[in-house]
Parts: structure tokens; C-alpha cells; sequence
């Protein structure tokens, strides 16, 4: 047994550290690291300066401009960019949208859209959950209705995230109302300038603005829009779902925000000491850490067993279960150790001005209310669950 | 034994809560309690008509009340209203107020808010650590996260000792601010402000004051979970997927039949501190209690968040606005771990 990355890999993470140590913007790492939001412009320049690099797509195979990446250079390239505190690859058409195209996409489709993702032209949102249809998702109905060439398109998506900042949807719309409701699913393109659409704010819980809801009515999509086809919708929704789960866990994540925690408890103090001297917080910091040891672990080993061209069925859901809760655990101390001082709304005006918290740690609070959202979002760990208790009858 | 509350506190909560449903509803709520000045200054007003302040005074020095329960069924119905209105400074002032043998009366009528300033970003809540010093009737230094400190007339501040200063809130600078779950909060700096002593020695004083305000922080939790327990099982019952109420699932029954039970726990523990409040174990059934509630607090926020899904994490629904009350009510007062140590300070004792 090797529990290390191979000669090459570690190659391979050393250029990577190398480049984010030349290439990441300090402004846009400090924005990260004390996890305030970035504008669309800062995930912009992010972006093409991946995009020059050749690495925004790294796993996208080379015939469409990506460097072919394995799930193991993937995790090493996400663990390296979270380590050094940099902006997450907005996933919408990079990781979901792409690999949909190049697996169900017409060649007019592929050469029009993929150019413009990479590029930065186009900023793809997602139109799937609707206010009826969360969990079960297939119970969707904003429908669209074939007239001539064009779908009709009636009804409501639901956390739209980054949407405000998209010019391109990708939707989940019923074709069809009879049969099985995911019998009557397709997966259509929309131009988000097509007249019809309004994209309303969602403002969230910690006050920050980050989904919308999206309204159609009578908007006019060309069928030329329609991916796969008709009322097969459900089948790339499924593909979109399993497809590069590996990183579903967020152990990078939650490596880095461990780190923040443990440098925080060095620095404030109670009862006259270091916080990480404290019986009872050293007690929850240690025994986190051993979570998420383990869970390092078992990414690796569904890594490698998709690396070896395994196919993974119910592990993905193992691995979003356990690593979201291990991420709110260690966003549960980052607030905790600040005591009072995790009590303020945060502002940009209150931490340039006051300085009630340690530098970097004024939105621990925030934060940790914002990442509730990890354990429901993209099927909720109770969906999750019910996946994999499938697993164990079949 | 008779654990049913007396004529006279059903009849103060009944009206509290009343007034409050019909004159503080969420929505309301959530429009004051995160602008300036963070709450609804004609609600303060008006609450202290209602006698609120009155309530949580003896009946000896002016008030109506002033006991353990009378403190509890306040805030429990406060809790229940998610009311953002800074009375919890105003318990602590009467608290040392009444230690310092001073003038309850302009705090009990309102025409006084009081803020109470212990904590410092270096002490926590550590009251050996504070560094505030006084000199020649002067105050230097900065105590932070003065909860209800934004707009307040007076400001009982703690200083290295410790001891207990009065300042006019006019003389010191107070730089105020909202607080991630609603209501006013401040940063107080004090450079060489002029302050009066009110106890010099303020130990006891000071650990009583905050004991009051743990008991009543706890009480406030146990109303806010009540609320929000009661909208996930309507949200349970009402909300359908595949075709049926989410209610129905027994995954998602069993662990609402959790929240219940710890939700019991957390009133018997608060119902015991506020029975010890005028007796040598007040510290120790403060501190189980506010260990305890908030580790449940914490339990319904995030189960209440989860079972619910996206909808909880919208600022428009209020269980939000609750999830969040209910988290960071623990860092008011100490934490649950806080309280743990104190505990576990005290088994040996017994």
C-alpha cells in the first residue's frame, strides 16, 4: 500500500504550487481567505489568468482545448488552489454544462459554446430546482412547448446561483406531461436576453446576494437550443449530477479552513491563555482534525479507485455527506473561537474601521451561516442518504 | 410540586406576547433590527408602559416582580417574538443597581436605557483579564461587543479590579453597530472619560449581573426555539415532495421527535436556574442551564435550517432570522464551553 501521490503527481503538484505562488492575484487571496464575496470582475481576471495557463479546463479532454487531466491531477490542482486561498472555479459551464456538451452536444453546439466558456464570453447559470421541486426535482414544471422552431418556454427556476452575473441559462424544462415524470424532461439552452425573463435576487441568510429566482413567461428559445433530445433530459441530468464528483467531498476546503481555525486559536485568547490551550476547544480541534484525516483518506481511495477506471456509484454520496458536515464542524469553531467578537454584522466599513475581530476572521460567523447551505444544496445529505440506502438493497 | 406558573406571570406573558404578536410581528422585525438604530425606539417605549422594566425589578425597590420566573417568562416571550429591543442591558443595570444601592427608577420607567460594558477583545469574558483603568475617577480603554451600547444613556462599565463605573454615555466615544442576528451592539472607547464608581469591589456584583442576564439569555433561546420548532412542523405537514408531506418521511419524524425532546430539557434546566436565582446555587444551575441551551439551541438552528432546506436560508423567511438568534445567543454571556469549565470548576465543591 502507498498512501502518497506518485513521482509524476508530485511533480505535477509542485508546478501547480509554483504557479499559484506567481500567478494568484494577492488582492483576490486575501478576498478569499477571509472569505468575503468576489465580484464578477475578480472571477473574471481569475479566470483568464487560468485560461492562459491552459489550466481552467485542465480536465476538459485536450480536442477541446483541456489538458486531458485525470481525477487525480483534478484533486491535486482543487487541493493546491484551495491551500493557497484561491477563488473556486465557477462550476456552471466549466464542470457542468461543458461535459454535457461533449457528451450530448451536437459538433454546432460544441464549436459555438465551448470557445465561449473557456474564453469568458459566456457565464453559464443553472436553471434546474423550482420552488415546487427541490428534492424531487423531477416533479419540475416550467414547460415548453413546441411551436415551430421554437420551444415556448412558461414557469420558474429557483437558486440560480451567480446568475446575476450570467448572460446563459442552462434548463431543465418538461416537454412532456404524461408518462413518468422524468419520462418528460429536456435540457435546453437559454440566452438570458431573450425577452421574457426576469431574474429576481435571493437575498440569504448572512445578508449576502449569491441566488435568484428566474421567471419565464412565453419566452422563445430556438429548438436549435435543445441538448440530447427531446424528453431525454433526465438522462443528462443524472450524468451532470455523477459527473466529476470526486471533489464533492471539499477536503481542500476544509484542510484550509482547519488551518485558519488553528492559527485564530494560537492568536485570541480566554481565561489569560492561547484559545488552543483551552482543555475543551483543543478537544473539538484535535478530534476534527481526526475526521477529516479519515476523510482525506477516503477521497483518496475513491480517487484511486476512479483513477483505475472504476465506475463510482454510491461513493459520491458518501463522500458530500461526511465532508459537508466535516466542513460546518470546522466553520462551528471558527466561529466559536471568536467569543464575542463573532457577534457583529459584518461590513466592510465596520472591519476597515473597528477591528473587532482578528484581521481575516470578521465574517467567521457569516460564514459559518452561509455554508449551512453545503449540507442542501446539489441534493441534500437526506437525498444522499436515500441514495445510498438504494445501494445497500440492490 | 407544582410546576404550573402563577396567575400573575400567565397574565404578564399572556399580554407580553399579545402585544408582541400583534405589535412587533417578523416582518416589522426584521426591518428595525439590522438598520440603525437596530430596534424600534417607539417599541421601547412602549414595552416599558407595558411595565416590562417593572417586571424585572423586586417589589421592595419599586418593581413588580424581580424574581427568577419573572426574569424567565420576559424573556422567554422576547425570545418567542425574536424582539430586537436591548432589554437585556437594562436587567443587567437594574441588577447592579440594586447591588449598588442606587436608583432603580429612571431605568424601571425606560426614560434611562443602560448598556452594560463587560467584555474586552482580549478578555472574553474573563473579568480577571479586563484592562480598562481607572485613574483619578477617569476611564482608558476599549470594551468591545457592548451589547445594546448603540443609543444607550449610560454605560456601567467594567474596569480592571474589577469594579463598576457609570459613565453618561455622551462622554465616551461609542461607535455603535448591528449585530449578525439583529439588535444594537457597540465598540466603547474610553480615553481618560470621566466616570463615577458605583461599587468598587464588583466581583460579585458583576458575576450576579451577568448570571441574570445568562438566565434570561437562556429563557430568550427557549421561546426562539419554540417558535421555530413550530414552524418546521407546520413546514413539515404543509411542504410535499414526491407526492406526499416531507412529514411523512420517518427520517425527518425521528429527528423532529429529537428537537422535542431536547427542547423539554432545555425549559426543565431553565425553569431550575430561575428557581435558584435568589439562593447560593444560582451560579451553578446559570451556568447548566446556559451550557445546556446552548448546545440545543444550536442543535434546533441547524436541524430547523436542514429539515426546512433552501427556504431557511432566506433572509424573507424568518426561521432564518431565529436560526441565527439561536446560534449567537451563545456567544452572549459565555459559551457553552465557558459555562462547562465553570462547572467542572465547581464539581469538587459538589
Amino acid at each position: 500500500m502507498d498512501l502518497t501521490y506518485s513521482p509524476k503527481e508530485r511533480a505535477f503538484q509542485a508546478e501547480v504550487r509554483a504557479f499559484l505562488a506567481e500567478a494568484l492575484p494577492p488582492d483576490i487571496a486575501a478576498k478569499v481567505a477571509a472569505r468575503r464575496e468576489l465580484g464578477k470582475a475578480e472571477m473574471d481576471r481569475w479566470h483568464a489568468i487560468l485560461n492562459a495557463k491552459g489550466w481552467l479546463a485542465g480536465p476538459w479532454p485536450k480536442a477541446f482545448g483541456g489538458q486531458g487531466w485525470g481525477p487525480v491531477e483534478s484533486h491535486i490542482f482543487e487541493e493546491e488552489c484551495c491551500r493557497a486561498n484561491a477563488p473556486r472555479i465557477v462550476p456552471f459551464g466549466l464542470k457542468m454544462l461543458a461535459p454535457v456538451l461533449m457528451t450530448y452536444g451536437t459538433p454546432a453546439q460544441q464549436a459555438e459554446y465551448l470557445p465561449r466558456i473557456l474564453d469568458g464570453r459566456d457565464w453559464w447559470c443553472q436553471g434546474y430546482s423550482e420552488p415546487g421541486a427541490g428534492s424531487d426535482l423531477a416533479s419540475l414544471k416550467t414547460r415548453a412547448v413546441r411551436d415551430g422552431d421554437h420551444y415556448v418556454v412558461n414557469g420558474q427556476k429557483t437558486w440560480t446561483t451567480l446568475g446575476q452575473h450570467a448572460n446563459r441559462i442552462f434548463c431543465l424544462v418538461r416537454t412532456r406531461t404524461d408518462g413518468k415524470p422524468q419520462e418528460g424532461i429536456s435540457f435546453l439552452l437559454v440566452d438570458l436576453d431573450t425577452p421574457g425573463i426576469e431574474m429576481r435576487p435571493i437575498r440569504l441568510i448572512e445578508g449576502g446576494y449569491e441566488v435568484n429566482e428566474v421567471f419565464f413567461t412565453d419566452v422563445r428559445v430556438p429548438v436549435t437550443n435543445l441538448v440530447g433530445q427531446e424528453n431525454e433530459g433526465w438522462t443528462i441530468a443524472k450524468f451532470l449530477l455523477g459527473h466529476e464528483r470526486t471533489n464533492i467531498a471539499g477536503v481542500g476546503f476544509s484542510l484550509q479552513a482547519l488551518e485558519q481555525v488553528k492559527a485564530l486559536a494560537c492568536r485570541v485568547t480566554r481565561g489569560g491563555k492561547p484559545l488552543i490551550r483551552n482543555p475543551l476547544f483543543a478537544a473539538r480541534l484535535a478530534a476534527v482534525e481526526a475526521e477529516l484525516e479519515a476523510m482525506r483518506i477516503t477521497n483518496l481511495r475513491m480517487l484511486d479507485r476512479a483513477a483505475r477506471g472504476g465506475r463510482l456509484t454510491t461513493e459520491p454520496s458518501m463522500l458530500k455527506i461526511k465532508g459537508t458536515v466535516i466542513r460546518q464542524a470546522i466553520n462551528d469553531l471558527a466561529r466559536r473561537a471568536l467569543g464575542p467578537a463573532a457577534a457583529p454584522f459584518p461590513s466592510e466599513d465596520l472591519e476597515a474601521n473597528l477591528q473587532i475581530a482578528p484581521e481575516g476572521h470578521a465574517r467567521n460567523a457569516a460564514s459559518y451561516f452561509n455554508n449551512r447551505k453545503i449540507s442542501i444544496y446539489g441534493g441534500s445529505n437526506e437525498i444522499q442518504r436515500n441514495i445510498l440506502a438504494k445501494g445497500l438493497n440492490s | 410540586m407544582d410546576f404550573s406558573i402563577s396567575d400573575d406571570r400567565r397574565m404578564l406573558t399572556d399580554t407580553l406576547r399579545r402585544y408582541l404578536f400583534e405589535q412587533y410581528p417578523v416582518d416589522h422585525r426584521t426591518r428595525v433590527a439590522y438598520a440603525a438604530p437596530f430596534h424600534d425606539p417607539a417599541q421601547w417605549a412602549a414595552l416599558a408602559g407595558l411595565g416590562l422594566f417593572h417586571a424585572l425589578a423586586p417589589e421592595d425597590r419599586g418593581g413588580i416582580g424581580g424574581t427568577g420566573f419573572d426574569v424567565a417568562v420576559v424573556f422567554e416571550e422576547l425570545g418567542r417574538a425574536l424582539c430586537p429591543e436591548p432589554v437585556l442591558g437594562q436587567l443587567m443595570a437594574i441588577r447592579l443597581t440594586l447591588a449598588a444601592g442606587g436608583d432603580l427608577e429612571p431605568l424601571l420607567t425606560g426614560e434611562t436605557r443602560a448598556a452594560v460594558a463587560l467584555d474586552e477583545a482580549e478578555a472574553g469574558w474573563d473579568l480577571d483579564a479586563l484592562t480598562t483603568r481607572a485613574a483619578d475617577g477617569r476611564l482608558t480603554g476599549r470594551k468591545t461587543v457592548v451589547y445594546g451600547g448603540a443609543g444607550a444613556d449610560r454605560l456601567l462599565v467594567a474596569a480592571a479590579g474589577p469594579g463598576l463605573w457609570d459613565v453618561a454615555a455622551g462622554d465616551a466615544e461609542v461607535a455603535g453597530y448591528g449585530m449578525i442576528d439583529g439588535g444594537p451592539a457597540a465598540e466603547v472607547f474610553l480615553d481618560a472619560t470621566p466616570a463615577s464608581c458605583l461599587i468598587p469591589e464588583a466581583r460579585a456584583a458583576l458575576e450576579e449581573a451577568r448570571d441574570w442576564a445568562a438566565l434570561a439569555l437562556s429563557a430568550e433561546a427557549l421561546g426562539a426555539m419554540e417558535a421555530a420548532f413550530a414552524m418546521l412542523t407546520d413546514y413539515l405537514a404543509t411542504r410535499k415532495q414526491f407526492g406526499q408531506p416531507i412529514g411523512t418521511f420517518q427520517a425527518l419524524q425521528h429527528r423532529a421527535v429529537d428537537l422535542a425532546i431536547e427542547i423539554e430539557q432545555a425549559r426543565s434546566i431553565v425553569i431550575l436556574a430561575a428557581s435558584a436565582m435568589d439562593t447560593p446555587e444560582r451560579a451553578k444551575r446559570v451556568s447548566q442551564a446556559k451550557h445546556l441551551v446552548g448546545r440545543i439551541a444550536r442543535q434546533v438552528a441547524e436541524e430547523v435550517i436542514q429539515m426546512h432546506g433552501g427556504i431557511a436560508m432566506t433572509w424573507e423567511y424568518p426561521v432564518s432570522h431565529y436560526a441565527k438568534r439561536l446560534v449567537m445567543i451563545d456567544h452572549q454571556m459565555g459559551d457553552s464551553d465557558w459555562h462547562l469549565e465553570r462547572l467542572m470548576g465547581m464539581l469538587e465543591a459538589g
